[in-house]
């Protein structure tokens, strides 16, 4: 079905041999150990792992927001062209304002619990008026006309405003209390287009009174109100139930196509993977281990890892004692494995593999895997 | 068919919103009963000016001090000199004053000096308790420290050294309970806001670009500023305590004044001869800090919206 999307080429974000290691009372976690990662312009990256393969903490070092035990060795995070690694603390957080939205995985707990959804969402919308104001006077000129049209026509207040508006469009300063409701009308039209039903009503609730699927969408609300250049969507179904995270999964390939934007998503569930995703990327213990197309990846898993991934996902006609798993554990990222760091586990590693790291390089076009067995 | 529903202004509107208040304070009687003599104390306060002549506390007349003509307890005895002809509702005091104008006359001044107090305190822990959590490191070491040098000094015996170096005045007062005073709800805020600033939503908002001072004060500060407001309403009930207990012990700048303390120590000499003396004014000490204490037990189960929803 992705074949007909038009081509577009030039990445949003490159990272490129990410080295993050915690420093902790144990000793120093080699978390990352150079991380390769490019998501192009308009397309939905799966990014999958097992739990603590460092997929959060990649994120979390793209936006700068790792924890203070946590140092960058070494890499880059270039957003469309531009290091992000070297940039101002400042300067950084505007980037997370502009350009860059995180959707976290728990909606419950990440929403702040006495503050409308309302006034969360037009807080965002405050912090930088002058972005939103020429189109949102734009629409509600447009609204006022459509009005104007309809067979009841305009009050005088309507009216009233339209003159305000159009005063204001000629980059005079609008009134304070246009300017709130302008807001108002756009955050409730974000919340339309997140499918919120009723949306004048979610305006006013506050999170505890929406249902965690509810909250999702407000969630995705706010990451679109700026319209970013990339979403982080760091697990964002692994506390919905199932018909939920469908709906909100399908909601989020709909509006990265309206939207325009580029969305990374983090999960650990292949299913999901396999249902939005454009690529995968696959990791296990802070590398990047394969990155293919979706179908590509499915049908012909190269790394031995992601081959045992894809063998290890349930199924629904295999007993459960007759059903794959990896062998061995994740390792201890304190000492990790010298070489390739999965050649402890894997079936198919020889001589090489303790020795030295392989690098990810291209196989087929499109589909990169860093392992020896397919040359190097 | 689908029952009516109300209009959206009627279920969301901050009219509702009010009536909604006013519905939880009525279903619990001890918070109204808090609310009804907190407010009364209030408007008396506001009042008192215009029931009873703001400068009568300087009149004595000495041919009425001490009568009390209320024959349902046998207190006119304690009568010194024949005052038959003129009633007052609760006697006179040793001034030859009306123990209930003076009483009148006493309540803006004490709610004043807590309202004073305790708006001070919370303002204070409020800004200073919230940036030593949220900053930390050097800047909340220093706050802290300072805090620990008020709170190492017995409170009252603070207070008591202050007004005798600063001299016996109102203000000086005022100053004296609230320099015992604002180190505690510096604590409690820092507290707060520790637990706080560890919310998976502040990350969020971290993660959204929100500068510091936004996430502080816009999002943080609301969400652990409720149990500081409790504090607060509790403590105007303890700081009127705290000002009696020294104008007790004589620290007043006049023993005329109409100050709740003042009014019982003048009135323990007489205890005996003319207990309404003491006793009223140490009633109207007890109902007002009753009044606060009952009404801050209750106020955030009204206004916080988590609990209130």
């Amino acid at each position: 079905m992705n074949t007909k999307k038009p081509v577009r080429p030039q990445n949003v974000l490159t990272v490129k041999n990410l080295k993050v290691t915690f420093h902790t009372y144990a000793g120093d976690v080699k978390a990352l150990d150079g991380v390769e990662l490019s998501v192009k312009k308009g397309e939905l990256l799966g990014l999958v792992g097992e739990s603590g393969c460092g997929k959060s903490v990649t994120t979390l070092a793209i936006v700068g927001l790792l924890p203070a035990n946590a140092e960058i060795v070494s890499g880059e995070v270039l957003l469309d062209g531009t290091n992000l690694l070297e940039m101002k603390k400042d300067d950084l957080r505007l980037i997370r304002l502009k350009d860059v939205a995180i959707i976290f995985q728990d909606p419950m707990t990440y929403l702040n619990p006495i503050l409308s959804i309302g006034s969360q969402i037009t807080e965002i919308i405050a912090t930088d008026p002058e972005l939103f104001i020429q189109k949102l006077i734009e629409t509600r000129l447009n609204q006022i006309e459509a009005m104007q049209a309809s067979p009841s026509g305009l009050d005088n207040e309507s009216q009233a405003e339209r003159e305000r508006l159009r005063y204001a469009s000629n980059g005079n300063r609008l009134g304070r209390k246009d300017l709130k409701r302008l807001t108002r009308l756009y955050a409730i039209s974000i919340l339309n287009s997140v499918r919120l039903p009723e949306p004048e009503k979610v305006f006013k609730m506050f999170p505890f009174e929406l249902s965690g699927g509810m909250r999702q969408r407000a969630m995705i609300a706010m990451a679109l109100v700026r319209r970013p250049k990339l979403i982080l969507a760091d697990e964002m179904t692994t506390a919905l139930d199932v018909t939920v995270q469908a709906q909100t999964l399908q909601l989020l390939q709909q509006l990265k196509n309206t939207v325009d934007t580029s969305v990374l998503l983090i999960t650990h569930d292949l299913a999901v993977v396999a249902e939005v995703c454009d690529r995968v990327a696959v990791m296990y213990a802070g590398n990047v281990v394969e990155v293919a197309d979706v179908e590509e990846l499915f049908k012909n898993p190269l790394h031995p890892y992601t081959q045992g991934l894809l063998a290890s996902v349930p199924r629904i006609d295999v007993a459960v004692k007759d059903q794959t798993s990896i062998k061995g554990s994740v390792p201890d990222l304190i000492y990790p494995p010298s070489g390739c760091r999965f050649h402890p586990r894997c079936p198919r590693a020889f001589e090489k593999c303790p020795v030295a790291k392989p690098t990810l390089f291209e196989v087929s076009p499109g589909h990169h895997v860093s392992c020896f067995l397919y040359g190097e | 068919m689908e029952s009516e529903r109300p209009s959206e202004a009627d279920r969301f509107g901050r009219r509702a919103d009010l009536k909604y208040s006013f519905y939880l304070l009525r279903r619990n009687p001890i918070v109204l009963a808090g609310c009804v003599i907190s407010v009364f104390s209030v408007l008396l306060a506001l009042l008192s000016p215009l029931l009873v002549n703001p400068s009568s506390w300087h009149a004595q007349d000495l041919n009425l001090r001490l009568c009390w003509n209320n024959p349902m307890y046998n207190w006119h005895i304690a009568n010194v000199f024949d005052c038959a002809g003129s009633v007052y509702p609760l006697g006179t005091d040793m001034y030859g004053r009306s123990l209930s104008n003076m009483i009148i006359l006493a309540i803006p001044i004490d709610l004043e000096i807590a309202l004073e107090v305790v708006v001070s305190a919370v303002v204070i822990g409020v800004i200073f308790g919230s940036i030593a959590a949220y900053v930390g490191g050097v800047i909340d070491e220093i706050i802290l420290r300072i805090t620990d040098d008020f709170l190492a000094v017995p409170g009252i015996l603070l207070a008591i050294v202050m007004i005798v170096v600063m001299g016996r005045s109102l203000p000086v007062l005022t100053f004296a309970v609230l320099i015992t005073w604002w180190p505690f709800y510096v604590r409690l805020m820092r507290s707060q806001v520790l637990s706080e600033k560890e919310k998976p939503y502040v990350e969020r908002l971290r993660a959204m670009g929100a500068g510091a001072t936004r996430i502080l004060f816009k999002h943080v500060v609301p969400n652990s500023i409720y149990p500081v407001l409790v504090q607060a309403t509790l403590d105007i009930g303890a700081v009127i305590l705290t000002v009696s207990a020294l104008t007790f012990i004589g620290l007043t700048p006049s023993s005329l004044l109409p100050e709740l303390g003042n009014l019982s120590n003048q009135g323990i000499q007489y205890i005996f001869t003319a207990p309404w003396l003491i006793l009223f004014p140490g009633l109207t000490i007890l109902v007002i800090s009753l009044g606060f204490n009952l009404l801050g037990d209750g106020i955030r189960d009204i206004f916080d919206p988590r609990l209130r929803r």
